[in-house]
């Protein structure tokens, strides 16, 4: 507490506010922290208590079948195996191992379905059905979101808030296009494919599932889809949606299995089109599988974006933006910014931010609420992100994590940068496809885009600068599918998704999709320019 | 950033004001991801104990305010004793950071909380809530009220002379409140209701630090929007920069428009995820408000007592 006369004395300040104005003679000093000592702590002075979502209304069967023609049957190979949750290492449920021959049965389901029921049917009834399934997903959505959190170790901060909207939306998006078709192309009648075939990864199991259904349901195509082996259960839940909203049976099929289930979808003569999201090492076999055999095949696979941050961004910002592309989801996200180019000049600022930043990341039980990174899905990609992490301190470069403690159980990996990575490093060029940034510089706006470029993958790509026309240049010359500009990671139905050279071909979203979709009466592809 | 020292020795050589040579720069702020980042603070879900930490914390940071026309010392007295005493001692919740005033009643205050207080003074000045006047009655006002017992000033900067570019002014002007409050320590108003963009804010900001203040504050309450997230976020990465580049930590206070304890969490979850363990202190950070008090109180006994209590079990400061 002050004095009396310390008080009393303030009024004698008023004459150095006279002198400060003539010379700029100094304010009042304030306590200064040494240049060394400066740095911000996030330790224990407030722990957030766990806030775990509830779960227990949740009833997750112990044993999951095969969704075949509107019907859960048992698979014809007698054989289960198991899910897990990845952030304990605890059996969920068992999962129906589909053979040839359920494949075969749930392609013959689905061609009856589209020759006698859904091509038939016109574009507004199929809507009804679409926009049914919307609001029931949306009904569900929680539920949807524990399982999704569950089986496959997000966070359910991110399947509540990301993933489950995304689903309906695209449902609800598509829905709305099934009525318009006929008129999207003018002087062209539109016509399904037929049977379409869909195999889908493990990061965004129910995402990519509705990323791919919606579309091809409001074509007039029917489905038959495999989810990847370690998460069926949300899929899976989706079709018990299909059947409460009476889609008439055939017309989505959900085989689970292992590889060769899917091998079979994509070998089946009777399959008009294969839809592939995953590895780019397994969409390269999908390629050579159905060279030759008139199916149409679209790939989404592998990337290693660049989020490119100039010295004029706002940086405050992009380093959000950068923490969104590369931690969002663990990093397993094939359109991840995996490699951050930042501008030499800013360089020290951003790592410096990047660093603080990482710390307030709470790694932690997918279903507490509070959990931004989740379980790594599965366990060999466990090792793969160790792996190669190993990799990048072999070649060199400097490793920084968060100092977190990890549970004991289950599959976990530390939200990781590298600096003092180069173009040379296996880390700059593999797809790591886990919460590890490889941190690199450049000099001129020329310098970065061929930095960008220079990798065999092209999805996506992030620019961040305040210079709109700089933008523009950056855009006009990324060779990949998607570029965000001061933003990252944002997912619409109404905006197109693909990739260039490795990362796949074919369009997700929008009036895209419904093309791969589509055959022009005359047999030729529809193309927008 | 070049040293200070030199810079001011360079302008008193070349006989100019100090912050000619030194209105500094500042990166830009990208609205729609700041706005973002913000948001994503309220998301967090704070519980049980923690719930009860932060709320005790966010009382203890709250500068308990009423400035009005009709304000009388017998309404200085009763925000007075509610700020040594937020609530019944079975709660064991801790006073609040200060009660602040006009400058009128800053002798009121200084009366009836004593020189011993735990519950500091503070008061608006500077031609609040405007800023319109001459800076000799502003600086008369800071002394007479810091004279009057006044701990901390809370001025407004001058948002004419900032918006028409004069930024030089600006720094100047709180510079000279700044040596005229002596002891006392110094909010700076800036009024983000009224520069409108988040760079205003963030330049600003800077401007307020570099000139000598102790706090930057969002908002007089008296134009809207008051404090909002992404406003006191951008200034929050306003002190997170000036700390790294010259080590001075700066408090900050958000102000008007602040209603509810859930809100006052989010801002605390704001506040330790952007500056750290450092800054959660009532030294560092402030709430400016009157209504929340009584909604944080509430949810202080929801958690101690497993169910809510009507408002008339709370006493209205």
């Amino acid at each position: 507490m002050r004095s009396k006369s310390k008080r009393n004395g303030s009024p004698k300040a008023s004459k150095s506010v006279r002198i400060l104005k003539s010379n700029g003679s100094p304010v009042l000093p304030r306590a200064v922290v040494p240049l060394k000592e400066r740095r911000l702590v996030f330790g224990h002075k407030w722990d957030y208590s766990p806030a775990p979502e509830t779960f227990d209304y949740l009833k997750i069967a112990p044993r999951h079948e095969l969704f075949l023609n509107g019907k859960f049957v048992a698979p014809s190979t007698g054989q289960y195996f198991d899910s897990i949750d990845p952030s304990t290492e605890e059996k969920l449920s068992e999962v129906a191992l589909g053979g040839e021959p359920d494949v075969d049965l749930a392609v013959k389901a689905a061609r009856r379905a589209y020759e006698k029921v859904w091509r038939p049917m016109s574009g507004r009834e199929r809507g009804k059905y679409l926009y049914r399934i919307a609001r029931l997903i949306q009904e569900k959505s929680r539920e949807l979101a524990v399982l999704e959190s569950m089986d496959g170790g997000k966070p359910i901060k991110e399947t509540r808030d990301v993933d489950l909207p995304i689903v309906a939306a695209h449902f609800f998006y598509h829905a709305g296009w099934a009525d318009k078709l006929q008129y999207a192309f003018p002087n062209r009648a539109a016509e399904p494919l037929g049977v379409v075939g869909q195999i889908i990864p493990w990061n965004f199991p129910l995402l990519i599932a509705a990323w791919k259904i919606a579309p091809a349901l409001a074509c007039g195509n029917t489905v038959v889809i495999k989810p990847s082996k370690t998460t069926s259960l949300s899929l899976l839940r989706l079709a018990g949606i299909f059947q409460e909203a009476g889609l008439p049976a055939g017309v989505v099929n959900v085989i689970t299995g292992v590889g060769q289930t899917g091998t079979a979808i994509v070998q089946h003569p009777d399959v008009n089109k294969i839809a592939f999201t995953g590895s780019t090492e397994i969409g390269k076999q999908l390629a050579q599988l159905t060279a030759g055999s008139g199916k149409r095949l679209t790939l989404e696979l592998g990337g290693k974006a660049a989020n490119i941050v100039f010295e004029d961004a706002a940086i405050d910002q992009a380093v959000e933006g950068v923490i969104a592309g590369i931690y969002f989801n663990m990093g397993h996200v094939c359109c991840a910014g995996s490699r951050l180019l930042v501008q030499e000049s800013v360089f020290p600022t951003v790592v410096r931010k990047l660093r603080d930043r990482i710390q307030t990341l709470r790694i932690g039980p997918p279903l507490d609420k509070n959990t931004d990174i989740g379980a790594i899905n599965n366990k060999p990609q466990l090792e793969k992100i160790r792996e190669l992490v190993q990799s990048g301190v072999d070649e060199g470069a400097k490793l920084v994590q968060t100092n977190c403690t990890l549970p004991d159980r289950g599959y976990w990996y530390p939200p990781t940068f590298l600096t003092e990575v180069t173009a040379s490093h296996r880390v700059a060029q593999e797809e790591i496809f886990g919460p590890v940034l490889a941190v690199m510089t450049f000099r001129t706006p020329e310098e970065a885009f061929e930095r960008a470029n220079n990798t065999p993958y092209g999805l996506s790509a992030g620019v961040w600068t305040d210079k709109g026309s700089k933008i523009f240049k950056m855009v006009n010359q990324l060779r990949a599918g998607v570029v965000w500009a001061n933003t990252f990671n944002k997912f619409d139905p109404t905006s197109p998704f693909g990739g260039y050279k490795e990362s796949g071909f074919g369009r997700e979203g929008l009036r895209r999709s419904a093309m791969s979709g589509l055959w022009t009466s005359a047999g030729r592809e529809i193309r927008i320019s | 950033m070049k040293a200070p020292a030199l810079l001011r020795t360079a302008a008193a050589a070349l006989r100019v004001p100090y912050s000619a040579l030194r209105i500094p720069q500042v990166p830009t702020v990208d609205q729609v991801m700041a706005e973002e980042r913000a948001a994503a603070f309220a998301r967090r879900s704070i519980k049980t104990s923690a719930k009860l930490a932060g709320l005790k914390t966010v009382t203890s940071m709250m500068d308990l305010t009423t400035l009005e026309g009709k304000d009388t010392p017998g309404k200085v007295a009763y925000v007075c004793q509610k700020a040594l005493h937020p609530a019944e001692p079975k709660f064991d919740v801790p006073s609040c950071a200060a009660v602040c005033v006009y400058p009128n009643m800053v002798r009121y205050a200084r009366r009836f909380l004593g020189d011993g207080s735990p519950v500091k003074v503070a008061s608006v000045a500077t031609g609040f809530p405007s800023g319109q006047f001459p800076l000799r009655t502003k600086l008369e006002e800071v002394r007479r009220a810091v004279g009057d017992g006044a701990d901390e000033i809370d001025m407004v900067i001058d948002r004419n002379s900032f918006l028409a570019g004069d930024h030089a002014k600006v720094f100047d002007e709180i510079a000279a409140v700044k040596t005229a409050c002596g002891p006392a320590h110094l909010k700076t108003i800036l009024e983000t209701g009224e520069l409108v963009t988040y760079d205003n804010v963030r330049l600003a900001s800077r401007i307020a630090m570099e000139a000598g203040t102790d706090f930057i504050k969002t908002s007089t309450g008296k134009v809207q929007p008051a404090a909002t997230m992404p406003v006191t976020l951008v200034m929050l990465e306003a002190i997170r920069d000036f700390f790294f580049d010259t080590g001075i930590r700066i408090g900050m206070k958000p102000a008007g428009g602040i209603r509810t304890a859930k809100q006052s969490l989010a801002y605390l979850v704001m506040l330790l995820e952007t500056l750290g363990d450092d800054w959660l202190t009532p030294e560092l950070f402030r709430f400016g408000a009157s209504t929340l008090l009584n909604d944080v109180l509430m949810q202080i006994a929801r958690v101690l007592e497993g169910r809510y209590q009507g408002a008339d079990y709370f006493s209205l400061p």
